[in-house]
């Protein structure tokens, strides 16, 4: 919400508060140095020399579920979100229906309903059973990527639906007066200027999908959430893998923050499309 | 299922009211609070809005148990095992209360300056102020982003079938585990969430209506 309130606030924080040591900078530099210290002196860290293996093929696979999954689902909500402002009646309604349905049903849900529902409907058919694809439906990993892509796809879709919707109709009209085909038109004009819209929301939305991973543990997919929680039941340690991992899980979420910054800096002007 | 049904959304609907005391109380601190509270509210929000829900729960869970047994302990007391609603109504309410937190100050920063102002000008004390002014004229601006927390809040008590409480979706799976009919029972607890949901964008959806009647619609 950057409202004409919230900018006056912030320059005033800008223009008063801008010393370095006053209180309010050194709070949490002192909490988070006071906290750190307690970390270290106080609690049991002797577990990582024999889990950090584990650990850093459970982060892979979490950065592998959150990369390939937004970036497959962004992919299908590109379509999803355009048939819903343009496409005709038969796709526009499946494409609502779809959204409607994953956005209102918790994802644990879904991955539960995906893996064991499906999972137990599987083996009652011989084809399936003998096709080549078994071996590789019988494991976790495909049902923990469909559910989170088709998630990431439906929250993504009802994103790029304002985005599109929100392109300005000259901008449109200017394009097909330059004679631009319908494809070259959506290629140049229509995609990146809603793109352009959807990239704050999209940042956002991936740090989501991030936070959204650890779901996949309840169906035996080893992420680094996964990992934590097996440190916690062979150790009876508590904190100390959560706590560990909350700060992978914040670090992470601040690298995806600056992808996102990167990318969106890419086109200055965007500032001047808001506003219309 | 249905005695789940009923047991998430009481907890979605304690986490939810736990969450707006925790927003508006948290709001208020982020816009009118000295810097140290400003920091610390800060703090609380950026740390619970980048860890997954998951971890939290856990974290919270685990925390305010041993918190609580402690305190009760220094007290003389004897350890108290925790009742399943309560405790998810405070866990998924710590987490509520964080998004709630930001949605409300955004909302209350987008009340125009002047009305603030008005309601000082007629000599109106700071609590009144807020009572009769802040809070009814930010609800329309706030409303949107709340209707779309109390989604999040029904769909986070699912969250809570992994630390075993008796909600719909733990329900569900022990209800799919003794009859092995496992679609059949995701499938309808899907439906029964999608209902929940459905119902709740109706009422949101007049709420919205009947809070921001009399405004120029932007």
């Amino acid at each position: 919400m950057s409202s004409p309130p919230d900018a006056i606030v912030r320059e005033a924080t800008a223009r008063g508060g801008r010393r370095w040591l006053d209180a309010g900078t050194l709070t949490p530099v002192i909490a988070a140095l006071l906290f750190g210290a307690y970390a270290a002196l106080q609690m049991r860290w002797d577990w990582l020399g024999t889990y950090y293996p584990l650990l850093l093929r459970g982060l892979g696979m979490t950065v592998l579920l959150v990369v390939v999954t937004s970036s497959l689902g962004m992919l299908l909500a590109i379509p999803i979100g355009l048939v819903q402002v343009v496409g005709p009646k038969w796709l526009a309604l499946p494409a609502r229906a779809f959204c409607t349905v994953i956005r209102g049903t918790p994802l644990l849900l879904q991955l539960w309903l995906l893996y064991y529902g499906l999972g137990s409907l599987f083996p009652q058919f011989p084809w399936i059973r003998d096709s080549v694809l078994w071996p590789i439906l019988r494991q976790a990993w495909p049902y923990a990527f469909l559910g989170l892509t088709l998630s990431y796809a439906a929250y993504e879709g009802e994103v790029f639906r304002g985005a599109f919707k929100g392109v300005p109709k000259g901008q449109l009209d200017a394009a097909r007066a330059y004679g631009m085909s319908g494809f070259l038109m959506f290629r140049r004009i229509w995609l990146p200027q809603a793109f352009k819209r959807a990239m704050p929301t999209l940042a956002g939305e991936t740090i989501l999908q991030l936070k959204a991973t650890p779901l996949v543990a309840t169906i035996t997919v080893i992420d680094v959430y996964s990992v934590a929680a097996q440190v916690r039941q062979q150790t009876y340690l508590t904190y100390e893998p959560l706590l560990l991992i909350s700060a992978i899980y914040i670090l992470m979420a601040v690298v995806i923050t600056k992808v996102f910054a990167r990318l969106s800096g890419q086109g200055h002007d965007d500032t001047a499309f808001r506003k219309s | 299922m249905l005695v789940g049904l009923a047991r998430s959304l009481t907890i979605a609907l304690g986490a939810f009211g736990l969450g707006l005391v925790i927003g508006v109380a948290g709001a208020l601190g982020k816009l009118s609070g000295g810097a140290v509270m400003r920091q610390a509210l800060d703090l609380y929000t950026t740390i619970v809005r980048s860890v997954p829900e998951l971890v939290l729960i856990l974290i919270v869970y685990f925390a305010g148990a041993d918190l609580i047994n402690g305190i009760l302990t220094a007290l003389g007391q004897a350890k108290i095992d925790f009742n399943g609603a309560i405790a998810g109504i405070v866990v998924l309410g710590v987490v509520q209360g964080a998004y709630s937190t930001e949605v409300i100050r955004g909302a209350i920063l987008s009340v125009p300056r002047g009305q603030i102002e008005a309601a000082q000008a007629y000599g109106m004390s700071s609590w009144l102020t807020l009572r009769r002014i802040t809070l009814p004229a930010m609800l329309p601006f706030a409303l949107p982003g709340l209707s779309n927390l109390w989604l999040i809040a029904m769909k986070d008590t699912a969250l809570l079938a992994v630390l075993g409480f008796g909600e719909l979706t733990q329900a569900t799976r022990q209800a799919a585990g003794t009859t092995k009919a496992y679609f059949t029972f995701f499938f309808a607890a899907g439906c029964m969430y999608l209902l929940a949901t459905m119902i709740s964008n109706l009422l949101s959806r007049r709420l919205e209506a009947r809070a921001s009647r009399g405004m120029a619609h932007v």
